[in-house]
C-alpha cells in the first residue's frame, strides 16, 4: 500500500536525480517536508551536516543544551500541528535528547529527532562519543532508524515524517552516521511504502450509530476530551456536537482549550486537581464519552470506581488505547474529527435537561477558589492577572503547582494556546517549549508559567532566546520550594520537608535575566503584579517576571492518590502561621547554605 | 492461560529487539519465542507463547500491531491449529542401557542423531506435552544437555497467515 499524507507532504518535483552528499540529501529531504526551522547543537560527527546547514535556507536555532532542542521542537509542534525537528550530535548529545523524546512520546507530539552517529565501521566498538541511541530510544519513539547508506536518506526521512504526523502522532528518531553524511548519492524522493503501518482514521459506521443512540438515550451524559481532539483539530466539531445535545464537556490537561471554558457546558479539567463539578459530573454520569483521551491514572483516580454508573464510549485513533485501562461498552477506533463529524449527523438536537441544571448548580456551589490577600502575592492571582491582561497568549507551563494553577485559573479558549507536559511531567519543559512556540507563532504573545524549581532546569536557554531574538515571557511563581512535592509532604508526611525547601537560595532571577541580556522584573506585593505584567507585555525582548508568592499555598481541590475522584478535597487555606513557619524554614536553610540571614 | 501468537515481521535489523523490548516494557509474560524465515525472504515469522487472560492477550496483539515492522499478528486457537516443537537431548548412554533408550526413542518416533561410547543425542519433535513426556522418561539415564526450539504453530485447513 502506498501512502502519502494529504496534509503537508509535497510530492516529487519531477526533476532528474541530482548528485549530492548525504548531508545535502538530509537538508533537501527536510525542505521537501516543508521544514522551515530546526533546533539543534552541533558536534564532531555532525560537522558535514552542519556544513550543509550553513549553506541551507532552513533556519537553524542554536540551543545551549540538547534537551532544550527537543522541547523547542515539541513546543513548535504543539503550537502549529506541524512536525518539530531537533538535531543533536552522537553520544552525550543524543542522550541529552532522551527526556525530550520521552516527553513527546507520552503526549503524542509529532517530532523528528536527528542524531549524529559515529562512522558505520566504528559502530559497536565503543568509539569516542558513541551511544546506541536507537536502542536507548526504542521504548520512547513511535519508530526509529539507523541509516547505513546515503541512498536510504530520502526514503527514511519521508517515512519518518509520515509516521510522526499520521495516526496517533509521536516522535521518530533518525540516527545518522558520519560517513553516511559524506557519501555521494543521487537524490530521489520515493513514495512512502510501509506494509506494516496502516493508521486507522476512518470510523466504523455501525459503531457511530451505536454511540449516537447511546448519546440520545442518556439522561446524564458527559463528554471527556483529551489531546486527541487537539491533534485532530476537532474542537469546532466538538463544540457543535456538545451544544447540539447539551452535553457537559470536561477536558484532560492535554485537552485544555478544546472547549471554551467560559461556556455554560464547560466543566473545566477533571481528575486529581480538576474541578469538583467535573469530577462529580463524571461520577454521576450514565454515559461517558471519551474522545482522544486515554483514562490516565491522574484522571481516573481509583479505576475500579471511576464512572461506575456510566456506559462508556471510547473514541481513539489508537486501537491499543481502547480497553487498555477501563472496560469500554462502545469502542470507536478512528480520527476524532471523523468520529465527531459522523456523530453530529447521527444525533438529534436535545434540549437542556434536569442534568444540565444539576451540573450548573454544582458549578455555582463548588467553584475553583482561593483566598485573596492584600499583603502577600497569591500565585492564583498572578494567573488571573495574566489571563486578564493577555487573554490570547499562548501559555506554556513547567510541571507542578505552577502547571495546575495555570490549568485552573487561566480561562482557556483555544487548543493550541495551552502547551504543557502531561504524561511525562517534565520539569524544565515550559521555557524551551515557549521558545519553540514563539518561533512557530511569532505574532502571538507566549508566556511560560513557571516555578522557581522548574525554571532552573533549562534556564540556560535564556541565551538561545536572547541571541535569536525570541521574545518569550516567563512568569516565575517563586515560592522558594519544590511546591507540589512540598504540598504532599505537608499533607501526607507530617510536614517533614525532605529536600523540597529551596529557601530563597535560588539565584536572583532578575539578575539572572540581566546576565543573559534579557529583561528581569520583580513583584513582591500584590499591587506590583499588574504593573510588572504590563511592563513585560510591552517589552519586545525575552523577559522574566519574578513573582515572590506565598510559599504555603496549595493546589486545591485535590483527589488523594488512590481515591475515587468524587472524594475530592478542598484543602484548607494556609493560615498566616503556616506561611511564617515556611518562611522560618527558608531562613534557616539560607543561613545553613550561606552563613548569613540576608536575602537581597 | 497460555496463548500462541503468530507474528509476521519485516526481515530488518533490530526487529527482534523491538518485539522483546515491547514485552519487557509492557510487562507481558513471554514464555517462548521462535523466529525463522518464511517463504518470502523479506519477511520472518515469529511464534510467541504468552501467559495471560483475554485482556492481556488483546493488549499484546494491539501493541504488537502498532510496531511499524510488524505486518500481521494472529492468535492461533489451540483446537484449530497444529503446533510443534523440536528438542535435541544429549543423554548418558552406555552398552547397558543403550537398548532401553532406543526403545523409548522408537515409541516417541524420535531419532538418534549422534552416538558415542558414553552418550547419545536424541532428536524429538511433537507438541509440548510430547516433548515433556520424552524428557521425563530420559531423565532416569541422566540428561547431560538439552536444547528446545520453542513452539511453532500453523492453522489447520486452508486459512493462511502471511504478509
Amino acid at each position: 500500500m502506498s501512502l502519502t499524507d494529504d496534509r503537508e507532504c509535497p510530492g516529487n518535483d519531477g526533476d532528474a536525480p541530482r548528485k549530492m552528499t548525504g548531508a545535502e540529501a538530509v537538508l533537501e529531504s527536510l525542505k521537501r517536508e516543508g521544514v522551515d526551522v530546526v533546533f539543534g547543537l552541533p558536534g564532531g560527527v555532525l560537522l558535514p551536516l552542519y556544513d550543509a546547514i550553513y549553506h541551507s535556507e532552513i533556519r537553524h536555532i542554536l540551543v545551549r543544551h540538547e534537551q532544550g532542542a527537543a522541547h523547542m521542537a515539541d513546543g513548535y509542534a504543539r503550537a502549529t500541528g506541524k512536525v518539530g525537528v531537533c538535531i543533536a550530535t552522537s553520544g552525550p548529545g543524543a542522550t541529552n535528547l532522551v527526556t525530550g523524546i520521552a516527553n513527546a512520546y507520552m503526549d503524542s507530539v509529532p517530532m523528528v529527532a536527528i542524531t549524529g552517529q559515529v562512522n558505520t565501521f566504528m559502530i559497536g566498538k565503543d568509539a569516542f562519543q558513541e551511544a546506541d541511541i536507537t536502542g536507548i530510544t526504542l521504548p520512547i519513539t513511535k519508530h526509529n532508524y539507523l541509516l547505513r547508506s546515503a541512498k536510504d536518506i530520502s526514503r527514511v526521512f519521508r517515512e519518518a515524517f509520515y509516521i510522526a504526523r499520521s495516526g496517533r502522532p509521536g516522535p521518530v528518531l533518525i540516527d545518522l552516521p558520519r560517513d553516511v553524511t559524506v557519501e555521494e548519492v543521487e537524490f530521489t524522493w520515493p513514495e512512502v511504502n510501509l506494509p506494516g503501518y496502516h493508521p486507522s482514521t476512518k470510523v466504523h459506521e455501525m459503531q457511530i450509530k451505536k454511540a449516537a443512540k447511546a448519546l440520545m438515550e442518556a439522561e446524564r451524559p458527559v463528554i471527556y476530551v483529551g489531546g486527541g481532539v487537539r491533534y485532530a483539530l476537532a474542537h469546532r466539531e466538538l463544540f457543535e456536537l456538545a451544544t447540539k445535545i447539551n452535553a457537559p464537556v470536561t477536558t484532560t490537561l492535554m485537552g485544555i482549550g478544546c472547549f471554551p471554558e467560559d461556556h455554560p457546558l464547560s466543566l473545566g479539567m477533571l481528575g486529581m486537581h480538576g474541578t469538583k463539578y467535573a469530577n462529580y459530573a463524571v461520577q454521576e454520569s450514565d454515559l461517558l464519552m471519551a474522545v482522544g483521551a486515554r483514562f490516565d491514572d491522574r484522571v481516573t483516580g481509583k479505576i475500579a470506581t471511576f464512572a461506575s454508573h456510566a456506559k462508556i464510549i471510547h473514541i481513539d485513533v489508537d486501537p491499543a488505547e481502547v480497553g487498555k485501562n477501563v472496560r469500554v461498552d462502545i469502542p470507536v477506533v478512528g480520527d476524532a474529527k471523523n468520529a465527531l463529524v459522523a456523530l453530529i449527523k447521527e444525533v438529534q438536537p436535545k434540549p437542556k435537561s434536569a442534568w444540565n441544571e444539576r451540573v450548573e448548580a454544582w458549578k455555582k456551589d463548588y467553584p475553583l477558589k482561593y483566598v485573596p490577600d492584600m499583603n502577600v502575592i497569591k500565585p492564583q492571582f498572578v494567573i488571573e492577572k495574566l489571563c486578564e491582561l493577555a487573554p490570547d497568549a499562548v501559555i506554556t507551563t513547567e510541571v507542578g503547582q505552577n502547571q495546575m494553577w495555570a490549568a485552573q485559573f487561566f480561562v482557556h479558549m483555544d487548543p493550541q494556546r495551552f502547551i504543557s507536559s502531561g504524561g511525562l511531567g517534565t520539569m524544565g519543559y515550559g521555557f524551551p517549549a515557549a521558545i519553540g512556540a514563539k518561533v512557530a507563532r511569532p505574532e502571538c504573545e507566549v508566556i511560560d508559567i513557571a516555578g522557581d524549581g522548574s525554571f532552573l532546569m533549562n534556564s540556560q536557554e535564556l541565551a538561545t532566546a536572547v541571541v535569536n531574538d525570541i521574545p518569550v515571557k516567563v512568569a516565575i511563581l517563586n515560592n522558594g520550594c519544590l511546591g507540589m512535592v512540598r504540598q504532599w509532604q505537608e499533607l501526607f508526611f507530617e510536614k517533614r520537608y525532605s529536600a523540597t525547601i529551596l529557601g530563597r537560595t535560588s539565584p536572583d532571577f532578575v539578575k539572572l535575566a540581566e546576565a543573559y541580556g534579557a529583561v528581569g522584573l520583580r513583584a513582591t506585593r500584590p499591587s506590583e503584579v499588574e504593573p510588572v505584567i504590563r511592563t513585560a507585555l510591552a517589552t519586545d525582548r525575552p523577559t522574566i517576571m519574578d513573582f515572590i508568592v506565598n510559599p504555603a499555598e496549595k493546589v486545591s481541590p485535590m483527589v488523594p492518590a488512590g481515591a475515587t475522584i468524587s472524594e475530592i478535597l478542598e484543602l484548607e487555606w494556609c493560615e498566616e502561621a503556616h506561611t511564617s513557619h515556611l518562611e522560618k524554614i527558608y531562613a534557616d536553610s539560607r543561613r545553613e547554605i550561606l552563613g548569613s540571614e540576608e536575602w537581597a | 492461560m497460555k496463548h500462541t501468537i503468530a507474528v509476521i515481521v519485516e526481515n530488518k535489523p533490530a526487529v527482534l529487539t523491538r518485539i522483546a523490548g515491547l514485552f519487557s516494557r509492557r510487562s507481558f509474560n513471554i514464555e517462548s519465542l521462535s523466529v525463522g524465515a518464511t517463504d518470502n525472504p523479506d519477511y520472518s515469522r515469529m511464534t510467541l507463547t504468552v501467559q495471560g487472560d483475554d485482556v492481556v492477550l488483546e493488549q499484546v496483539i494491539k501493541q504488537l500491531s502498532k510496531l511499524i515492522n510488524v505486518i500481521r499478528v494472529s492468535e492461533l486457537e489451540p483446537g484449530e491449529s497444529v503446533e510443534r516443537e523440536l528438542a535435541v537431548i544429549k543423554v548418558s548412554a552406555d552398552r547397558e542401557n543403550r537398548g532401553e533408550i532406543m526403545q523409548i526413542v522408537n515409541i516417541f518416533r524420535a531419532k538418534i542423531i549422534d552416538v558415542s561410547a558414553r552418550s547419545m543425542i536424541i532428536e524429538a519433535t511433537g507438541d509440548e506435552s510430547k516433548i515433556d513426556a520424552i524428557v521425563q522418561l530420559l531423565r532416569q539415564f541422566g540428561i547431560k544437555e538439552m536444547a528446545r526450539t520453542g513452539r511453532v504453530s500453523m492453522v489447520r485447513g486452508t486459512r493462511v497467515i502471511k504478509a
